[in-house]
Formats: C-alpha cells, structure tokens, sequence
C-alpha cells in the first residue's frame, strides 16, 4: 500500500452527510497525455496559445451536437438533491465533488459566453470567464466523476452529471489537455487490440494455458477457441479476463457454460477487448471507432452472437450504443445496419450479455449445477453502475438487477442483499470507474470507495459475507486494490462466472 | 385613462411577447438539438407509453426528487402545486363568466397560497442552513426566491390588508386581451404585484425556471429503453455510416 493513501474512517450507518472541507482534492489530478499519446489519437499534443477560443468553439459546437448537454446546462435549479449523492464526495468532503457543483463548473463558463445573464450580469449568475485557472480545475475535478450516473438518479429533471463530464473532457482533448490513462488506453486498442496491450500470439497462449489448466482441474477438455470462423457465437469481454485475478476466473466460467450447453463459440484477436474508453473521454468518434472493431470482427467470423463478458461500462456500451454506432442489434433498416442484422440470429437477443445466456441456459436445465460447492461462500452482489443505471438485460426493466442475482442464487445457497440505498438503481460506484483505474488517483479511489465499503462491511458483520461478487473488470480490479485499505481480504471480489464456474458440473447432465 | 395604465398595459403586452417569444425559441433550439445516442437512467420503461408516464410521475409528482430526499421534496411540492392551484385561481381575471369547475377551484386558491409560501420558505430556509446547498447557490437563486415570495405577500396583502378593485383589475386584463386597454386602479400594493408578476415572465425564458420545459426534453428521462429493437441515429452522425 502506498504510503500516503489512508482510507477515510467508516461512518455511523446508515450515514449523514458529510461537512464540506473547500480544496481538500483539489491536488488530485491523473497524469497528462504526452503529445504523442495525443496525436496518436488524432489530438493535438499540447495546450498552445489561443486555446481560450478553441475550447469555447469545441463548447459550442457539443450544445449543438447534444441535447443532453443543452438541456442539461439550462435546467439546474440548484436544489441540491444530489449534492451528498456523490460517492466521490461522501468519501473526500470536498465540496467541488458535489454534482451540481462539478456541473456547475462547466455552467459558470457556459452561462458567461452562451447566455444573455451571464453575459450581462455574471456575478449575479455565477458566470466565469473561461481561464488557465478554471481549465485546472475542470482538469482536476472532471477527472474526479467516474461517470456512474447516481445523481441522475435524484435529479428531478434527470441532469446526468456523466454527460457534462464528457463534454469537459472532449473539451480538453480538443485543446490539447488529455488524460494519459484513458488516451494512452485507446491508443492500444487500435494499435493492439485490447486495452492491456496484448499481442494476438500472447492471446493465444494464454487461451492455451486456460484450457491445459481447466483440463486438469476439470477433466474436461474445455476449450477457449480464437478467431474460429463460423462459431455460433463471438464472445467479446473485457481484456483483464484473459490473465488478471479475479478476472480470469469469470472467463473460465464463461467457456464452462459454453461447453456445458454445447454452443460452438470464439473469441476475436481483432476484438479482443469489449472496454471502450471513447465512453469516458466522451469522443463519439473513438466511441465509434472502437465500436467497429466488433462489427468487423463478427462480419469476417460469420458469428450468428454476439456475447458480452462480465465488463460494466462495455455493456453500457454494447447494450445502449453498439446498434446505433455499429448496427450491433436489431430493427435497423439502411444497408449499413442489415449487413450485419441479417447475418445475426434473430431469434436472440443481440448484443447479448452472458449472463442473460446463462440464465436462459439455467432456466432451460441445460446446466447441471451443485449450488453445495459454493458453501464456503457467504455472497453479496455489487451493481455495477454502468450496468445498474446505464443498460437492461432480458425483457424487462430492471432485467440487470434480476438476471445476475438470479444466477448467483442458482448457483450460490448462501446470498444476502446490501443495505438498499446502495443497492440496484442507487448502487454506489466502486470508486474506479470513468478513465480514474489508475495509480495516481489512488487516493481518490481508496476514498471514493468509502460508501459501498460502509455498506460491505455491514453485512460483513451481520451476516458473515466473504465474497462480493460483480459483473465488471474494472469493479474488480478496483476493489481488489482498495479491499485492504478498508480491512477486508482482497480475494473477496469477483465475478458472478466465477462461482458459476465452481458449481457448474461439467460431462453427462445427470 | 392614466399613465400609469398605459405603462402596465405595455408592460404586459411586453411581458407576454417575450415570455411566448423566448420559450418558443428555446424550445425549438431543445427540439431541433439532437441526441445522438440513447442515454435514459435505467431501469427506463421500454415503449413510449411508459415514457409519457414515467414525464407524468415527474411532472406531478416530482418521483426522482422523491428519491432524493423527503424535505426538499415536500417544500418543492407544496411551492409547485400551491402555485399551479393560484395560477387557476388568477385565470377568473381572464375569462367572462367564469366557469363552473374554476369558480370551484377559486376558493382553493387561497390555501393553496399559503401552501406555496410554505413551499418558499422551506425552500429559502434550506438554502441557507443545510452547508451544502448554501455553497451552491447564487446571488440569483435568493433574488428568485425573493420574487416569488414578494409576488405571494402582496398577493395577501390585497386579499387580507388593503382590497384592491377586483372588478376593475379583471376589467382591465379582459381589456388587455381585446386590445382594449381600460383603466388600471391607482392601487401601490397592486402595481407592486403586477409589475414582480411582470419581472418573473420576463426573466422565465433566460434563467433556471428553464427547468420547466428542459424536463420534457431530458434524454435521461424522455427516452425510451429500447436501443436493442431500434436502431436510433443522429442526422449528424447517420453520413459517418458510409464511410466503411
């Protein structure tokens, strides 16, 4: 553990709302993209004269491009309501982590160069010239929003705080002010792959490892097949399942099911990763881009699936966008669309989450599950934000809260729900969503974590809970980091596959 | 008839043009704004019928602020629906005869006054007390609740201190609204009223009472979840199709 990171004191529960401390993490900033992490996106490489104008133009043309934007700049009333909803600001006390104050960040220069108040009165209306001091503070606290959504929640007119996020940093990679983490990510994904940078004859060896692995603990000879044409299905997942613990375990889970249903399938080395990160810095271009990769990489296999592993932010992605940038889906009717949707099997679902697979496998007794294997587990079950309030699954809404918990109570006997503020659409982020999963930021995610540990621990406590289990890489990778800074093992993490693939029973179904 | 008739008269006339004026054109700006990928807080209904009920619930029954919190939302209610029920109450100056079920909602009117001021000041009390929303306001967020307190004591003062000539008043809007303009009463609490009236129409198509049209148009509230049926596409963004 870093020397300098301490986890803020858990509160009385069920919590009050915090004292405001001003600047407490106003130092807080993730590393700056170097010029040709920039470029090598198709941004410029640094902040250079003149930006003032360039930002305000990028400003205007997004309100036009966006009516959420738009909407969402005119409409706060300062209510407050979702002032102490922020797990970033429950966890740092500092008052710039309120929602309606991050968006104000953003309002303040709209209302002075777009409005007419702003332009006649902006003391009155709390209007700001747009300065190098304010672009460091959009710097700094636009990257301290992890894009859960949350507020958007309780906000009566449904401003989502993600969207002007997006817009600020769009903003800032237009003039050059890029975040390293995320911009150096997608550079990768285009260059590579995948967001970790994993060559395709790697992929392969791991995938070989898994299966060598898998027939040992197994005796089944599970496959993890790459780039098979002609596969039913084109699994896409997250590219930390292919070797970070607990990741891994999920995506042995995945190809347990696959194997146990008998469904031919494969992953992608073009589309080896499901995260895309144009989400976070808001580019629809990048968003787009990433898209494409697994439309062409479903075109060249001939998949009649799509199938999206246990990654939060990707099956927002997926679920809401893909058919819209990729015609990943259904209904479309122009020659762009209907190339891939008549190839597609109508007959399910598309994109389709793979836990909307396994459960319709589990409902079909098409597993044989020994739910008695997963004993030694007290489980609890975090919603991932982008899952939880940003996507549905199966037919219904609210299928994303219903299909994992299902599942794990198909293959899990001993299950308790967390405290219901924290739970389904008011879940709590885990604090390293949004571009912020990385070492800089440490100290913001140790205490943006601080409201989901409070509620983790109570059931800890109460019920003896030891795993907590997700359907997100980066829920997983954040919490088994910031798990001991709260005193809690950091195995206790992982996902809703990973006791799957404990009580699956491979071979004859009896 | 009087100067000061004649500058009221104006006013309103004003008042009326760029209120009409200024939400229309707000509006079509919200309208003619696209959006281009489909962002409802989930879980969101998946027809359109569910969406026009989820707006519905917003609109009178404020249900996310009611996530958010009991007291805000109780203040907020009680300011919102008092003034709806007083606005109803003020259309017997617009319309001859009054009609049977406004002639029954018109004694409403005054409790729903009280209600409304409660509302404000429960409101204006948050605002100063709770640290949080005290950091977040501006100086624009008092001056608006001041107005709106102003507009409903004078109100109470001509209904409880010093009756003005409703008769005359209501005289004067339905002359208003012939093009006829007659005699306003020389009545200081009245001008008073009329003229923060007046002030709030002005102001409406340029400050946060935005909230009132924005709602409609919220993509996380007005979509529909159903991006996996329909393929949902931007006029901007449909040419980037043809470039693969």
């Amino acid at each position: 553990m870093a020397a300098d990171v301490k986890a803020p004191p858990l509160r009385e529960f069920p919590e009050t709302p915090p004292a405001l401390v001003p600047g407490a993490m106003s130092g807080a900033k993730p590393y700056v993209a170097s010029d040709k992490i920039q470029q090598a996106i198709g941004f410029p490489g640094e902040l250079t004269e003149g930006w003032e104008g360039r930002a305000l133009g990028r400003m205007g043309e997004l309100l036009d491009r966006y009516r959420s934007l738009r909407v969402y700049l005119d409409s706060c009333v300062h209510c407050g309501a979702c002032a102490d909803k922020c797990h970033y600001f429950l966890g740092t006390q500092d008052p710039k982590n309120m929602p309606v104050a991050r968006q104000e960040l953003m309002r303040s220069v709209y209302r002075r160069y777009f409005t007419l108040p702003g332009k006649l009165f902006p003391r009155l209306v709390g209007a700001r010239d747009l300065t190098k001091d304010v672009l460091d503070e959009w710097y700094a606290y636009y990257h301290q929003c992890s894009e859960c959504r949350r507020c958007s929640v309780f906000c009566p007119y449904g401003i989502d705080t993600a969207e002007v996020t997006m817009a600020a940093r769009e903003i800032m990679d237009a003039v050059g002010l890029g975040q390293k983490y995320s911009n150096e990510i997608i550079g990768k994904v285009h260059r590579v792959g995948n967001n970790l940078g994993l060559p395709g004859p790697a992929l392969a060896d791991t995938l070989t490892g898994l299966e060598e692995d898998t027939l040992e603990e197994t005796g089944a000879s599970v496959r993890f097949p790459l780039d098979e044409a002609g596969a039913e299905v084109l699994l896409v997942t997250p590219s930390a399942d292919f070797f970070a613990e607990p990741h891994v375990e999920s995506l042995i889970g995945y190809a347990k099911v696959f194997h146990a249903a008998g469904i031919r399938w494969t992953l992608s080395s073009k589309a080896s990763e499901a995260g895309n990160f144009g989400l976070f810095i808001g580019n629809y271009d990048q968003l787009r881009r990433i898209a494409l990769r697994i439309r062409e990489a479903a075109l060249e296999l001939g998949v009649k699936r799509i199938v999206v592993g246990e990654c939060g932010h990707a099956w927002r992605v997926a679920y809401s966008f893909w058919n819209t940038l990729a015609g990943i889906g259904a209904g479309g009717d122009d020659p762009f669309a209907r190339a891939l949707q008549s190839q597609l099997d109508a007959r399910y679902r598309q994109p389709t989450h793979i836990c909307e697979l396994t459960w319709d496998l589990i409902r079909q007794g098409a597993l044989t599950l020994d739910p008695e294997a997963n004993d030694h587990r007290v489980v609890t079950f975090h919603d991932s934000c982008n899952v939880a309030r940003g996507s549905g699954m199966g037919d219904f809404p609210g299928g994303q809260f219903t299909i994992p918990r299902d599942i794990v109570r198909a293959v899990a006997n001993r299950y308790v729900e967390m405290a219901p503020d924290t739970t389904l659409e008011r879940t709590f982020c885990c604090g390293g969503g949004g571009g912020l999963l990385t070492d800089e930021l440490l100290d913001l995610r140790v205490k943006g974590a601080l409201p989901r540990m409070e509620a983790l621990k109570e059931v800890v406590d109460r019920h003896g809970v030891n795993f907590m289990a997700t359907i997100c890489a980066i829920c997983k990778a954040q919490f088994t980091k910031v798990l001991p800074y709260y005193g809690f093992k950091m195995g206790m993490v992982g996902g809703v596959h990973q006791l799957v693939s404990t009580a699956i029973r491979l071979g004859a179904k009896q | 008839m009087s100067t000061a008739s004649l500058v009221f008269a104006a006013l309103f006339y004003a008042a009326v043009a760029v209120l009409v004026g200024g939400l229309a054109w707000r509006i079509r700006l919200y309208a003619r704004t696209p959006a281009p990928l489909r962002i409802p807080t989930t879980p969101a209904p998946r027809t359109r019928g569910g969406v026009a009920l989820r707006l519905a619930r917003e609109v009178a029954l404020f249900e996310s602020l009611f996530k958010g919190g009991v007291w805000l939302w109780l203040f907020a209610w009680l300011f919102h629906a008092g003034l709806a029920l007083v606005l109803l109450r003020h259309l017997r100056y617009f319309v001859e005869p009054v009609w049977a079920w406004l002639a029954f909602v018109v004694p409403l009117g005054v409790y729903a006054g009280f209600a409304m001021l409660a509302g404000l000041a429960g409101l204006w009390v948050r605002r100063v007390a709770v640290e949080r929303v005290r950091y977040i306001s501006t100086p624009s967020d008092h001056l608006m609740l001041a107005l709106l307190v102003a507009i409903g004591l004078s109100g109470f003062a001509m209904k409880y201190l010093a009756h003005t000539d409703v008769v005359a008043v209501k005289a004067f809007f339905l002359g208003l609204m012939r093009l006829d303009p007659q005699p306003l009463p020389a009545d200081p609490v009245l001008w008073l009223h009329l003229s923060l009236v007046a002030a709030l129409m002005l102001v409406f198509p340029f400050s946060k009472l935005l909230h009132a049209p924005g709602l409609f148009f919220s993509p996380s509230r007005n979509q529909p979840d159903d991006s996996r049926e329909r393929r949902h596409l931007a006029a901007w963004a449909a040419p980037l199709d043809s470039h693969r």
